[in-house]
């Protein structure tokens, strides 16, 4: 499990197979949508779906049991808001900081505080911002030799430097990252008190906040096969990868950001490092989880850039 | 890092033959590396002595050497040619065991010649087992628990260690033989006894048990920057314990979770850098434990293979390609993904859609041996095919097989109403069968647990079997009123319309016009390697029952030709030889070339060889829709073997236009009644003969025609069930069995034209104007089936007179049937009198052996005739006599089939062939045998007992033999009748008379060439049965006729004068 619920509104496949057959199932997907009354289609044609939001780009969709007029659809469709300009991870960050304990969120009652982490010394303490985040994310940190405190994503930058983290965690999350200002503003804040790491939107949050600009792609990247290529040692690392924005390449040139990952796909940014900072986000999603394992690398370089930093 | 500019020329290594286990795979991926190097600029030096590849083509590489695939041929090209480095991870295993030869014997070393993709050391660790042993357990992987032993204290010893069940294997015998999973010691003890007796080293090789674990395959590529991708994941329904070349598999894996499929993936890229192999494709095999997910290492290959070759085909991505590219330097980021022409190598292919493989196995042509599949791969060739779903891929796997299947089942071709003990039994041992065992026994209402238990075969994959049954009985019920949703399920499951014809009490027609009524026909997807993530750019298509069709149908001329479907015994490599050159030649005409075909191994399958590709079953229905999207100017069936000729005239009474000799005229030479009137108008001459529809009838038309006579089914390939038959008394049983392969038709008799000289010709008319491509005189004599016979060309005793026979009667049949395009006829010459013995108005298995002795490329240039122009548009103005000397070879596949007699008969048996150049019949021969694999002696003891009939013509092949330093040495009745004769020999006992006999010698090493011919009863008791059985498993060369052992004699009178030299083929046609 990488979170407490099901995070899609739905799920479209073209065969779904009810007889499931692995030593560690326990239930069919059927069942698991159910229990969490997500939707599920099948016998579809995906393939032309695909072609379609390829051809057209992403686009708002709308699934009905109830309307069965196309024209209806469409129109109740369009006037969905669009997730561009939307902030979704104010919609899905934890309401409370919590430790996670067995993958079950274990809610902090009492203040942040400078006395929430229990393993100084012997861990890495690290504030991570919940923008939406991925269960294996904090596994792997704490894998890393990391104790983990996960805050709501409004957690303002005094209450981090309170906390007094060795580094601070920017975590992945839905969406389009331009209106999370508030995230923005607290990361501008934090950078050069702690090194930072961030994936996906706190990797998008990141680019702002080092002065850079995000957009839309046209249908994103999804994936568990999306290669991108490390510019420091020129090794191409399979990623795991679901976005639909990206930062701006040229919005960063001239600053003292330095890409350090790129799509070889689209060519597109997918890490970054700053020359002064301790700051390395990626794009994309090095704690797989469902995906390809080549970039765990990162959380090692995380915990390196805490044991050196000097402040 | 770009491309190495420090080499230039590169040396390939081929596979050589056909043979189980290394098919035309090697082609595929040799000549994508051929391809591949020459694009940048390098010289190619190829070695291989099969003549029906693609990549032996002259223009495939720079330098090309039909010679054996052999160290000392190897060294003597490398010492000629001067390579920089050699690629030795394309040629399959025999590739590689010659270049670790070569590399052996110092060569390498000594003309400064760098082995590239894979080098010494990490073939080693990789194929061996204690080294690769020591290396997985470095990185924490396990294999399964083995050791060797010699002797049963040491087989207790190990076994101690390993724990039961054991799988026993002993060391050097021939397809598995003497081997067994024991589950207590009493089974142990009596599985080595019986290893220990079989092993050519007294050696058996005690194993941990993961049968019945799930088994998975993954191709991986890396680069030298140490990059790595997976291309793809394999699953093969058949549990550990069948050979994953004899396993069906499924692309990608179905049954794994992320967190099980990322743990294979880390493995194999564990295993790759451990291994330490440096560029280019390999396959890691595993097993998981299906109770809690453990997982094994079962092997790796550090080179491109069968799984890789399917890999390519399932996924679009071109391994061996890559690979090459690899070798020289490039890194995958450095490399276009050829299918999408946009993005980069470095990626790993997505699908969505499902690719199912069978094999095609041919148990049929080897009763002897039972249909058992064990660890020992028995298949010849395999089928491939692409669905939406699992069980639209299964049930169109099952109809591209070519065994009369149009599905799973319910095809009417279902053998109904078998007992559960049977079926259970099916279930239980793995056969070539089971598949539809898995079927019957759900209909007999076995659970599927039960089914699981005894297959050990995934509950997912049972429940996609019993969808298919559901469906079925849904059809089955709907009967004539079936309506369109549920016509459309059906379809998308795969079922075809002869399957739903049956279903619903109809035939195939109504389905079809039942479903065009209802407006249901296939969609065309794109197979681009990333479930359009990108636009694709090569077209390569597969059919299936959704909403969107992708197929880009263009306004072009354009000619669709039909494959020849999986590889087996009678149609091999040779049908997709030709089918590619059409291709070619389409091109060369600025004609739109529309490919289809259902098998991976095939150059004709590769997405560059055609415009388009259509990766479809070979059936009427499925052709005919490509035809109605496609609408093309014209068919080609003619290239394809037996598979598209079954298919043309149903195709023409479609109205499909068929290009080149019109079906009429194939069935003209078909026909018993028709040819028989044809032969008659010409003034022509065929061995007496007659039909039979009953054995009364046949003992009468045998009277009437006279022994030896040749019995034979009607409407077989390959010879089957053809036997000889020398007097009454035999006639009986053969007759039955004739019968019997081919139920409800009659049984033709012919005479038999004992001790005739037998030739293939090749020819090729426009309509007008016909030219001998090549005559080929057959080594063996009559009876032996063509494809079995070694031939030679030019013909080497024919006299003048009967050659200009041949050539009248080539072309007056090849007018008479209006042929257009390639023609192929078999003559027989008995005392100076030319016989018809067939005639077959379409490409035959010699046309590609014809063309590189001639240098005419004969399938392109029928191709170019098949679209209009006369022979002298497209530069044939007269019939090309080499005055070099080529010899063609079988090889045959004996030591797989345990128990099988290694006669040559007149039924096809054999795998592939070899081809041997020279100025000389003698060196031509030499080379072809050594090619074959026979190791020739120079000296030694040829061992030679022959039947009463063969003594007379056995003397002059004996007095060679001794006259070359020979010693002979044979049983009484030959023994005495050298000695009669002058030739002074050695006796040696008959294996009835007592030890030592003749296999004790054989065994001793005391004999170094047998010669011995069959003395016309089956028997297995037999001992001449036991003499060639010895020698197979020994290894002792051995010829079954006289011609053929006078030939082996003039051979190695060739090499006692000299050892062979090399040749380039482009040398042999300045």
């Amino acid at each position: 499990m990488e979170s407490s619920r099901i995070q899609a509104s739905a799920l479209i496949v073209r065969e779904y197979q009810d007889d499931y057959s692995n030593w560690n199932a326990d239930m069919s997907l059927a069942d698991y949508l159910k229990a969490s009354n997500v939707m599920g289609i099948d016998e579809l044609d995906t393939r032309a779906l695909t072609l379609h939001l390829r051809n057209r780009g992403a686009m708002r969709g709308i699934i009905s049991t109830d309307i069965t007029n196309p024209d209806a659809l469409v129109a109740k469709a369009k006037n969905l808001p669009s997730m561009e300009g939307c902030d979704l991870a104010s919609a899905v960050t934890t309401e409370k900081a919590y430790r996670l304990v067995k993958d079950i969120p274990i809610f902090i009652q009492e203040p942040l505080s400078n006395d929430l982490f229990t393993a100084r010394g012997e861990k890495k303490s690290v504030v991570a911002f919940d923008f939406g985040i991925k269960f294996n994310i904090i596994r792997l940190l704490e894998a890393s030799g990391c104790e983990v405190i996960v805050v709501p994503a409004t957690t303002p930058a005094d209450v981090v430097k309170a906390m007094n983290p060795d580094g601070i965690f920017l975590s992945n999350g839905p969406g389009d990252p331009e209106p999370v200002i508030y995230a923005v503003e607290t990361v501008k804040a934090l950078i050069g008190f702690r090194p930072i790491f961030g994936i996906c939107l706190g990797h998008q949050i990141m680019s702002i906040a080092l002065g850079g600009q995000t957009y839309k792609l046209k249908f994103g990247h999804r994936g568990g096969n999306q290669p991108v290529q490390n510019k420091v040692t020129n090794k191409v690392e399979i990623t795991s990868q679901n976005h639909g924005f990206a930062a701006d390449m040229e919005s960063l040139s001239d600053s003292d950001v330095e890409i350090s990952h790129i799509n070889l796909n689209d060519g597109t940014v997918e890490g970054l490092r700053h020359r002064v900072h301790p700051v390395l986000s990626v794009q994309y999603h090095p704690e797989a989880s469902p995906g390809p394992n080549d970039a765990q690398y990162l959380f090692d370089e995380f915990v390196s850039m805490m044991e050196h930093f000097t402040g | 890092m770009p491309k190495r500019t420090d080499i230039k020329k590169i040396l390939i290594i081929g596979a050589g033959p056909i043979i189980i286990s290394q098919a035309c795979e090697f082609d595929y991926s040799g000549t994508q590396a051929c391809k591949a190097l020459r694009e940048e600029g390098y010289e190619v030096v190829l070695v291989n002595s099969n003549p029906a590849t693609i990549m032996t083509d002259p223009e495939t590489a720079d330098r090309t050497y039909i010679e054996p695939v052999t160290p000392e041929a190897v060294a003597k090209i490398i010492e000629k040619e001067r390579p920089c480095a050699i690629l030795p991870t394309l040629g399959g295993q025999t590739g590689l065991n010659t270049a670790i030869a070569v590399a052996e014997m110092g060569i390498l070393e000594k003309y400064g010649v760098e082995m590239i993709g894979a080098d010494v050391a990490t073939i080693k660790k990789a194929e061996d087992r204690e080294l690769f042993r020591d290396a997985m357990n470095k990185i924490g992987l396990n294999i399964p628990r083995s050791g060797f032993a010699t002797n049963l204290d040491e087989v207790k010893q190990v076994s101690d260690e390993i724990g039961f069940p054991i799988i026993v294997r002993p060391s050097f015998t021939l397809g598995g033989t003497g081997g067994g999973v024991a589950y207590n010691p009493e089974e142990l003890e009596s599985f080595c006894k019986a290893g220990l007796e079989a092993s050519l080293n007294t050696q058996v090789m005690l194993e941990q048990s993961v049968l019945g674990w799930k088994e998975y395959e993954l191709e991986v590529v890396r680069d030298k920057a140490d990059n790595v991708v997976i291309i793809c994941s394999i699953e093969n329904l058949d549990a550990m314990g069948v050979h994953t070349g004899d396993s069906i598999t499924v692309a990608p894996a179905q049954t794994l979770s992320d967190k099980e499929y990322q743990q294979l993936r880390n493995a194999s890229i564990a295993i790759l850098r451990e291994i330490g192999v440096e560029t280019g494709g390999s396959n890691v095999q595993f097993a998981i434990n299906p109770a809690d997910g453990e997982m094994i290492v079962v092997e790796m290959n550090p080179r491109v293979s069968r799984s890789s070759a399917l890999a390519s085909k399932a996924t679009g991505y071109p391994i061996a390609k890559i690979a090459a590219k690899l070798a020289v330097g490039y890194t995958l980021d450095e490399l276009k993904n050829d299918i999408t022409g946009e993005t980069l190598a470095a990626f790993e292919p997505t699908l969505d859609y499902c690719v199912v493989k069978i094999p095609r196995w041919t148990f049929e042509k080897f009763p002897e041996t039972e249909d058992y599949l064990t660890t020992a791969m028995k298949s010849v060739g395999e089928t491939m095919s692409i669905g939406r779903t699992f069980t639209e891929a299964l049930q169109k796997a099952v109809r591209s097989l070519e065994i009369g299947r149009f599905g799973l089942g319910s095809d009417g071709r279902e053998v109904d109403n078998l007992s559960k003990t049977d079926i259970e039994h099916h279930l239980v041992t793995p056969n070539s069968h089971r598949l539809f065992y898995l079927r019957q026994a759900m209909k007999a209402g076995i659970s599927l647990e039960a089914i699981h238990e005894m297959t050990k075969v995934d509950p997912w994959f049972l429940h996609q079997i019993k969808r298919i049954c559901d469906m079925e009985e849904r059809v089955r019920v709907a009967g004539k009123g079936i309506d369109a949703d549920l016509l459309k399920r059906a379809k998308a499951n795969g079922f075809s319309d002869v399957q739903i014809g049956v279903l619903t009490g109809t035939d195939e027609e109504w389905a079809r016009k039942r479903r065009y009524e209802l407006g249901i026909k296939p969609v065309y997807k794109l197979v681009d390697t990333c479930a359009a993530e990108f636009e694709a750019a090569t077209p390569y298509y597969y059919s299936t029952y959704e909403e969107e069709c992708e197929a880009r149908v263009s306004d072009n001329k354009k000619v669709i030709i039909l494959g020849g479907g999986p590889n087996r015994i009678g149609q091999g490599i040779e049908f997709d030889y030709c089918c590619v050159h059409a291709s070619f030649a389409l091109r060369e005409e600025g004609v739109e070339s529309i490919m289809v075909n259902s098998n991976p191994e095939t150059v004709s399958t590769d997405y560059d060889t055609s415009d388009k590709l259509y990766f479809e079953p070979l059936t009427k229905e499925d052709v005919l829709h490509i035809v109605e999207k496609e609408k093309p100017f014209g068919v080609i069936v003619q290239f394809g073997g037996q598979t598209p000729l079954n298919l043309a005239r149903e195709l023409k009474a479609a109205g499909v236009p068929i290009i080149g000799t019109q079906p009429e005229s194939i069935h003209r030479a078909e026909d018993r009644d028709e040819f028989q009137g044809m032969l008659k108008k010409l003034g022509l001459t065929q061995p007496e003969s007659g039909i039979a529809m009953n054995y009364d009838e046949a003992l009468i038309e045998a009277r009437r025609i006279g022994y030896p006579v040749m019995v034979r089914p009607s409407y077989v390939l390959g010879g089957r069930a053809m036997r000889v038959v020398y007097s009454e008394g035999d006639l009986e049983g053969f007759i039955y069995e004739a019968m019997e392969a081919s139920p409800g038709h009659p049984v033709l008799i012919d005479k038999f034209l004992e001790d005739a000289v037998e030739l293939d010709v090749d020819a090729i008319s426009d309509g007008k104007k016909t030219i001998i491509a090549g005559v080929m005189q057959h080594i063996e004599e009559a009876g032996i089936h063509s494809g079995d016979s070694a031939c030679v060309l030019p013909p080497m005793s024919i006299a003048n007179r009967l050659m200009d026979e041949i050539h009248d009667a080539t072309r007056a049949m090849a007018k008479e049937l209006g042929v257009v395009g390639l023609m192929n006829v078999q003559y027989a010459i008995k005392d100076n009198r030319l016989y018809i013995i067939e005639v077959n108005p379409r490409a035959s298995r010699t046309v590609p052996f014809v063309s590189k002795a001639t240098g005419i490329q004969f399938a392109k240039l029928a191709t170019k005739v098949m679209l209009g122009k006369t022979l002298s548009e497209v530069g044939l103005e007269t019939e090309f006599v080499p005055t070099h000397i080529s010899v063609k070879e079988a090889v045959m596949p004996f030591d797989r089939f345990p128990h099988v007699d290694t006669l040559l008969g007149p039924e096809m048996k054999s795998t592939g062939e070899v081809m041997g150049i020279s100025d000389d019949f003698g060196m031509a021969y030499a080379k072809a045998q050594i090619g074959s694999g026979d190791d020739l002696p120079t000296e030694g003891t040829v061992f030679i007992s022959v039947k009463e009939g063969d003594k007379g013509q056995m003397l002059p092949t004996a007095s060679l033999f001794k006259a070359l330093g020979f010693t002979i040495m044979a049983t009484s009745g030959t023994s005495d009748f050298l000695k009669k004769n002058g030739v002074a020999n050695v006796l040696v006992n008959k294996v009835s008379v007592g030890r030592p006999h003749v296999v004790d010698a054989i065994k001793n090493n005391e004999i170094q060439l047998v010669i011995n011919t069959p003395s016309g009863t089956s028997e297995t008791t037999h001992d001449g049965y036991k003499i060639r059985r010895a020698a197979l498993k020994y290894k002792v060369p051995f010829a079954t006729t006289l011609t053929g052992a006078m030939a082996v004699a003039r051979a190695i009178a060739r090499l006692k004068e000299e050892s062979f030299d090399v040749k380039a083929l482009q040398d042999y046609f300045v």
